[in-house]
């Protein structure tokens, strides 16, 4: 799907697995370099979805980032160490407190 | 202390803003730089929202960090272009990478030029209202700001038109536009059975962009519509104007067609369980795990559309609303402006010169410069930018955009609400005429994306479905908050 | 067939046209400058209330309470229509004084739809609600409805029952031909009828104002939030005693905020537009009454534009300067519910000159003679 052509500098946790990154670069950059293209499920009909624009407009790359709901991953940039998972449809209010 | 210094030493991202400016830009684009840069020269007090991290826009996306990386191997690589040129191989200044680098000068121009300038500068700033008497509001790492301005300029740039093809919502599907983002912010290049589809220039420009990185593309289906040339040819010496536009493309699709196996079609879908596996080319199957899609891009009127009183019109060509400005860019609501592409399609240079003479005309409008001034020094830039402007017409002609009517009525349209073209269709036949009929209707978009991505698709099956022009069918009213912020956020306003 | 126009294409409009077409003997026709739901006809909270109506309003809106129950059957939709209450909360015991002695005033009158009810009441049919909330007044069949969809439902049942639906014109002008009908000037030529229905919204007083009658009417704007799809946490349609709010969540999960936070009016323009300072109000009881969706996203927000007269109610009657001229216009932002039973009232009083509908408190007169 796509290659590297620049070396990954640090490690960010998606789903509990380890995947190499690049700080600065976008959470959705690192997770497209991984072949990653599931982000979330949509709150619809719980189909998955993956990025379209990457530039912020079409909210389909909607991911949790240290807990919190429903964030942008081509607008979070990576930080060494950050976790982040699947958006499983509609925001919901039990994880958000955690 | 001058102004500069005063404004120069507020650069921090933390640091607080003041409560008032003279001008506050939307977007650091080419058209955004330009006008801060050419504003701050007349000493106005300048704020620049921006979305992104960096100043660039989508043109010159990351331009600083990927000169600033590139720069040893540029200044070598600058040699050879030169012994070139002095040879007068038009082609060889052509040739793999040179057409992005043209690209990175400009924006390596504009970017260090705007950094030198003064204007305040918030990056990963999201404007979201803008009120009447100029109060804006944005938000910035997770926290909602305000600021009373005394003029506008907009410039936010453009956005991909959809291509709304079956099974487009598949992860795997993503458009031409987002693959170039990852190639100039991440250094992505395409590799395995990754498909390129739809029409338009910037195809064109990433795949050569895409292969000069060394990335492989499994092939191109050309959806654009035959007989591109014949429709082009009236406009062709007007194109010649500036003629490296065309000679560009020529040169960028000799090299691309040398490389990747083009195929013509007419129908195309994406198909996989969960994700994508497989495309059908008019019927036939091929492998593929990343299919990118592109029909050109049309101007952002995302904020424009907000603003109770800015007229849009329908520009039946390239088929898509654009503000209605005045040459300075000036809307019909006194103190808001537009420039760049947000205005209507022009090109990264075009762009910029119109944000040089809007922020001219902000002088102008606050006293800073006479209205002579103002005029003579507009003046070559006004010539400037119809020269750049020259090819536009060449290649609306060449690039139609897609007839909606031919979308089947299972394809999603609406991909946050998931509403397909046959609803959309059908809330048409129960008496829905214009897009915030269907919208109510059919929830088509009222998701998160208000409408940004299928806008412009929901709106072209609306007015095919009726069977008439675009323009007699209403587009999507677009709402403050144009880009959404918590119930927190807002609240806390409330003091 | 006696001619008869409607002007205004709301759901005041589109209500009154149906109910005047089907009257036997009449032959309507419905002008609208824009579009059909245009302004707050298609854009309101589509709250189906009787709660809290003021004193003069609850007559007309029982009998229109029973008309939403029997929408499907009037306008051949359900129109999302959903009996699910409304429950009207108590943020402090001064609060719940004030309850009591409402419901008390209510039932005093003969009504029995309003009932006081405790916490322990309150939190079972809102779980979600801030610990603070003391009791609440609910009404347990009201409920809310789809505006836009009971917008087209109406225009839907009109055309069938024979009314001509012009949309994109204009009335410049009104007066009284030579045999007494009475003639409608638009930008897109004459027209003449012996009845006119004056269904104008917010542009209604200027309609008057040509048939030479001054009737004292401001504007509203009230502003609207929805959020993103939130879990399904509440049924009813949730307001406040002491502070402006209305809550509900949809069908599909969002929540619509709003609650009268009056956002800027631009008659001429014909637009609107939101006040995010003011807005933050409403966002801010809304999330101290509901934390749960403070960290909700906000999709959108708008206002739309609807007559206000001067005591928040409605204007019914004939025109005192040109007889056969009906006005119904000023609901004030909680016209959508009255909407079946008022255009029942005014189709009356177009085809036979009287109702027996509770439309009496209405009269302009209440502004020129004195009580």
């Amino acid at each position: 799907m796509f290659r590297r052509t620049e070396p990954t500098d640090c490690t960010i946790v998606w789903e509990g697995r380890e995947l190499p990154a690049r700080a600065g670069e976008s959470l959705a950059a690192a997770l497209l370099a991984a072949g990653i293209t599931s982000f979330r499920e949509t709150p619809v009909t719980g189909a998955a979805r993956g990025p379209l624009c990457l530039m912020g407009a079409c909210f389909d790359c909607l991911v949790q980032v240290a807990g919190t709901q429903n964030m942008q991953a081509c607008l979070v940039p990576v930080t060494p160490g950050l976790v982040a998972g699947i958006q499983h449809g509609a925001r919901s209010f039990e994880e958000e407190a955690a | 202390m001058s102004v500069a210094d005063e404004w120069t030493a507020g650069q921090e991202a933390t640091a607080p803003v003041a409560e008032s400016v003279d001008l506050l830009v939307l977007g650091a684009g080419p058209a955004g730089m330009a006008a801060a840069t050419e504003a701050r020269a007349h000493g106005m007090r300048v704020l620049v929202l921006d979305e992104n991290g960096a100043p660039g826009g989508q043109v010159h996306r990351a331009v600083e960090a990927r000169l600033a990386k590139g720069a040893v191997e540029a200044r070598l690589a600058k040699g050879a272009v030169e012994a070139r040129l002095a040879k007068g191989a038009v082609e060889a200044r052509l040739a793999k990478g040179a057409v992005s680098d043209d690209q990175d000068k400009d924006g390596a121009k504009l970017a260090a030029a705007f950094r030198a300038s003064g204007a305040q500068y918030r990056p990963n700033a999201t404007l979201w209202a803008v009120e009447p008497g100029g109060k804006v509001f944005w938000s910035e790492g997770g926290a909602a700001r305000t600021i009373q301005a005394e003029r506008l300029i907009l410039a936010a740039g453009a956005t991909e038109r959809p291509l709304p093809i079956p099974g487009w919502t598949l992860p795997g599907v993503m458009s031409v536009g987002a693959a170039q983002i990852a190639l100039k912010t991440a250094g992505l290049v395409p590799e395995g059975n990754v498909w390129l589809a739809g029409q338009g220039p910037l195809l064109w420009l990433y795949a050569v962009q895409a292969l000069a990185k060394g990335g492989r593309i499994a092939g191109i289906i050309d959806l654009s519509p035959p007989g591109g040339f014949a429709r082009a040819r009236p406009y062709l010496m007007r194109a010649l104007k500036a003629p490296e536009y065309l000679w560009r493309g020529l040169v960028w699709q000799r090299q691309v067609k040398r490389a990747v196996q083009v195929t013509p079609a007419r129908e195309l879908r994406a198909e996989g369980e969960g994700r994508l596996e497989r495309i059908l080319v008019d019927g036939v199957a091929h492998a593929a795990d990343l299919l990118l899609l592109h029909d050109g891009v049309v101007p952002n009127t995302q904020v424009t559309r907000a603003i109770a009183g800015v007229t849009h019109g329908w520009d039946p060509v390239q088929r898509c609303w654009r503000p209605g400005l005045d040459v300075w860019g000036n809307t019909a609501v006194a103190g808001v402006m537009v420039a760049g592409d947000s205005g209507g399609i022009g090109g990264a240079r075009a762009a910029a010169l119109s944000g040089r003479i809007a922020a001219l005309e902000a002088a102008r409008a606050l006293g800073r410069i006479t209205t002579d001034e103002r005029d003579a020094r507009s003046g070559p830039l006004r010539l400037l930018r119809d020269r750049q402007l020259a090819p536009r017409p060449f290649l609306d002609a060449m690039f139609p955009p897609l007839p909606e009517a031919a979308i089947p009525d299972e394809t999603i349209l609406c991909r946050c609400e998931e509403v397909t073209a046959g609803r959309v269709r059908q809330a048409v036949g129960l008496g829905c005429l214009g897009a915030n009929q269907t919208k109510a209707f059919t929830r088509a978009g009222m998701g998160p994306c208000q409408g940004r991505i299928c806008g412009p698709a929901v709106h072209g099956v609306i007015a095919a479905a009726r069977g008439v022009e675009g323009g007699e069918v209403e587009p999507f009213r677009t709402r403050f908050p144009t880009k959404p912020l918590t119930l927190g956020e807002l609240a806390a306003l409330a003091g | 067939m006696k001619k008869a126009l409607v002007i205004g294409g709301g759901l005041h409009g589109l209500s009154t046209a149906l109910h005047l077409a089907r009257t036997p003997g009449w032959q309507v026709t419905l002008l609208e400058r824009r579009h059909v739901g245009r302004h707050s006809s298609g854009v309101n909270a589509g709250g189906v209330r009787r709660l809290g109506r003021a004193l003069p309003e609850i007559a007309l809106s029982v009998i229109a309470a029973e008309m939403w129950h029997g929408i499907e059957a009037l306008v051949g939709d359900d129109c999302g229509f959903r009996a699910t209450g409304q429950v009207k909360v108590a943020e402090s015991e001064a609060d719940m004084a004030k309850n009591h002695a409402r419901v008390a005033q209510v039932r005093a009158l003969g009504w029995t739809h309003e009932e006081v009810v405790d916490q322990a009441e309150v939190r079972r049919l809102l779980p979600a609600v801030s610990r603070h909330v003391v009791g609440a007044i609910v009404t347990r069949d009201d409920g809310s409805a789809d505006p836009m969809r009971t917008v087209m439902a109406f225009r839907r049942a009109a055309e069938q029952a024979g009314v001509v639906i012009r949309e994109g014109v204009a009335v410049t002008g009104l007066d009284r031909t030579a045999d007494g009908s009475i003639r409608v000037q638009t930008d897109q030529g004459e027209f003449e009828a012996e009845r006119v229905a004056n269904c104008a919204g917010a542009w209604a007083p200027d309609l008057a104002a040509l048939a030479g009658e001054t009737i004292p009417c401001g504007t509203k704007a009230s502003m609207m939030i929805v959020t993103e799809r939130l879990p399904h946490f509440v049924d009813p349609t949730v307001g406040a005693t002491a502070r402006a709010l209305s809550f509900k969540q949809t069908a599909a999960g969002t929540v619509v905020i709003g609650g009268g936070h009056q956002g800027r009016n631009d008659k001429v323009a014909e637009t609107s537009s939101v006040l995010f300072g003011s807005l933050a109000f409403a966002a801010q009881i809304a999330a101290q009454i509901f934390p749960c969706v403070a960290g909700a996203r906000i999709i959108r927000t708008w206002t739309g534009t609807e007559a206000r007269p001067p005591d928040d109610m409605p204007v019914i009657g004939e025109s005192r300067s040109l007889p056969g001229l009906f006005h119904s216009f000023g609901f004030s932002g909680h016209g959508f519910q009255l909407s079946p039973a008022a255009g029942a009232a005014v189709a009356e009083l177009m085809a036979r000159g009287a109702t027996n509908l509770p439309i009496a408190p209405f009269t302009q007169d209440r502004f020129t003679v004195p009580a």
